[in-house]
């Protein structure tokens, strides 16, 4: 595939790596290939530069170095997170509270412990996305061991008052995790000031390497190590560091919150355009915060709704046309089950089936916004002028005679 | 997740064939439904005399092996006689597409079975079948379950060995699906799917449809 003519609107799901980070690494795989665990010289020099990388990250979210945790990538940090919590506190208590909107990897993780005796609860969301705190102050009891509850949606957008939700926690004694992976490196975030015990981000959503990530655990919170063997990441995680990655995660953070700024505000001005020009198409709704809300959105982030069509097809028509996309669409999962994100805001399924998701980068340019909106014009309307599925109220949609119509294009 | 689909697939997708609605039309059905993000509206012109398929046309709601599955199938079924296509295996569309992803083999049920129920409506139309008597039989309901796709897999419940038990008792039907433990995720689309195939073939039977993993758990 020709990459200069792709147009890549997927990077909630990964980036395109800095090449200033990937060049930065490669002096980690040729010449600094120590492991930090080894007595020599190479081992201590790859132990201080771990330690550097540890200090820099750490320093981006208010964190001590010796709070953060390598590991593979947010997957794992929240396995270990959920895991390690429930593995320590189960004498405490059984009962976990999750949003209604998690990532798969906490909310799989724990709805599996319900097989180990568990209790887990999902908490309310409104139409927006936002975190119900009544419902979760009603949902606490005395065995309440975890709160967890995505920082910025992977689907939606929607960024919770963290704060608020970990002072909750707080007061009722309760472990609080937070999945930051989205919210990472596109927020300035503080674990000590926002009451954050647990938090997961990773590395390649923010041009760093795929494949790294971290957990942040507060001092004094522990958790029943999942990976046994030798020394590594304090005893929690063995197995040899991913160095080069570390340190390119180290580096793409530094830039992320270097240009923080100056990123967010073209991120903005672009996702507003994405998002004005795709509400101009009839039978369309903007998915999570907007409105007098939109402060309170991912800056990269753009989910619609298109009624009447689904959201698979519209995938595979963009990608035909070269644009990547992602859809909430059942047809575009393994399960054949629509986005739980989606109907967990009240979306009816067929409105979750025709959902796409547009996620932006920095290297977004205003030509691209542009040409994705014609180019998702042009497909809603060949889908629609086809679909069985159009009510009799919008028969306008429908094409009398679809063959002509296709044969046009 | 990355699906591959073959050119043949894309190339009904992209260009279908046989799309929109036929005007004199004696013959129609729409089978699926939007909440299952899958559905298919056909129309046809059977000739009455030689009950020969002369023309078809359809619409899609659905996704890419939707539409396509839906586009080969007009071009199967057209001129051809309704009797031949009554007795064509549900898996025909996938396999004049060069194949589909297992998750999408059910596509391929949906656009043959939307056909065949058109083609029934019109057998009723002009009285060559009387409306058959809803007597459910376990023959039956193996029929029905032929027609439920294992997402995984691309084969259906019944071959792929999924279904370990089927009793019917008076005005209840017991269904028991076994799955492999790290296919639980499964469950609850198998479970729909039993549930609306059997309500679309309209039996007023009480359908408990219990679904274990082979660990021997509830799911």
């Amino acid at each position: 595939m020709n990459d200069e003519k792709i147009i890549y609107f997927d990077n909630g799901d990964t980036t395109r790596i800095d090449d200033e980070v990937l060049d930065y690494m490669l002096q980690f795989y040729r010449t600094s290939y120590g492991n930090p665990v080894s007595l020599h010289s190479l081992g201590i020099e790859a132990d201080e530069n771990i330690a550097s990388a540890r200090e820099t990250i750490a320093g981006f979210i208010n964190a001590d170095a010796n709070e953060l945790i390598f590991t593979s990538g947010a997957t794992e940090s929240n396995n270990m997170a959920i895991n390690g919590i429930a593995g320590f506190y189960k004498e405490k208590g059984d009962h976990i509270l999750i949003s209604s909107i998690e990532h798969s990897s906490v909310k799989a993780v724990a709805h599996r412990l319900e097989n180990e005796g568990f209790e887990v609860e999902e908490v309310k969301v409104d139409k927006q996305g936002f975190l119900d705190i009544e419902d979760l102050r009603s949902k606490i009891r005395t065995k309440t061991i975890l709160v967890s509850v995505i920082y910025g949606n992977f689907e939606i957008g929607t960024v919770q008052n963290i704060r608020e939700i970990g002072a909750v926690c707080r007061e009722n004694n309760i472990v609080f995790h937070t999945d930051a992976a989205q919210a990472y490196g596109k927020m300035r975030i503080d674990v000590k000031d926002e009451n954050i015990d647990l938090m997961t981000f990773n590395a390649h959503k923010n041009h760093g390497p795929k494949g790294v990530g971290a957990l942040y655990v507060r001092k004094g919170i522990k958790l029943k190590k999942m990976i046994d063997g030798g020394s590594h990441e304090f005893g929690m995680r063995s197995g040899s560091e991913n160095i080069p990655a570390i340190m390119g995660f180290a580096l793409a953070s530094e830039i992320a919150y270097r240009d923080l700024e100056i990123n967010n505000s073209h991120l903005i001005k672009m996702r507003d355009r994405l998002a004005d020009g795709l509400l101009q198409i009839d039978h369309v709704t903007y998915n999570g915060a907007h409105g007098e809300n939109i402060d309170k959105r991912l800056p990269h982030n753009v989910d619609i709704t298109f009624q009447y069509i689904e959201g698979e097809a519209i995938l595979m028509h963009l990608s035909l046309r070269n644009i990547c996309v992602s859809s909430g669409s059942a047809c575009s999962s393994k399960t054949l089950e629509p986005s739980h994100v989606l109907t967990a805001i009240g979306l009816k399924h067929e409105q979750a089936h025709g959902s796409i998701r547009f996620t932006l980068s920095k290297f977004t340019t205003e030509e691209e916004v542009d040409s994705v909106i014609q180019n998702v014009k042009e497909v809603v309307e060949i889908l629609r002028s086809m679909s069985s599925f159009i009510p009799e109220e919008h028969s306008e949609l429908i094409n009398k005679d679809a063959k002509t119509f296709y044969k046009k294009k | 997740m990355a699906l591959k689909y073959t050119k043949e697939t894309i190339e009904h997708f992209t260009k279908p064939h046989n799309l929109g609605t036929l005007e004199n039309h004696n013959a129609e059905a729409t089978e699926g439904s939007p909440a299952c993000g899958d559905m298919v509206n056909y129309t046809l012109q059977i000739n009455p005399e030689t009950l020969i398929i002369e023309d078809i046309r359809f619409r899609s709601y659905g996704c890419a092996s939707n539409i396509a599955t839906a586009s080969i199938a007009t071009d199967i079924v057209k001129g051809r006689h309704i009797d031949e296509v009554k007795k064509m295996g549900t898996s025909e569309a996938a396999s004049k597409l060069g194949g589909l992803p297992p998750v999408k083999m059910h596509c391929s049920v949906l656009a043959i079975n939307g056909i065949k129920a058109a083609i029934r409506e019109f057998e009723k139309k002009i009285g060559r079948i009387v409306d058959e008597q809803r007597v459910l039989t376990e023959k039956a309901l193996k029929n029905i379950l032929k027609d439920i796709i294992h997402p995984k897999h691309g084969i259906n419940i019944i071959d792929n060995n999924n279904v370990t038990r089927i009793k019917i008792e008076g005005q209840n039907v017991y269904i028991v699906i076994e799955l492999e433990p790290d296919e639980e995720m499964f469950a609850p689309n198998i479970r729909e799917e039993i549930q609306e195939h059997l309500e679309a073939m309209k039996c007023s039977h009480e359908i408990m449809v219990k679904i274990e993993s082979k660990t021997g758990q509830f799911i």
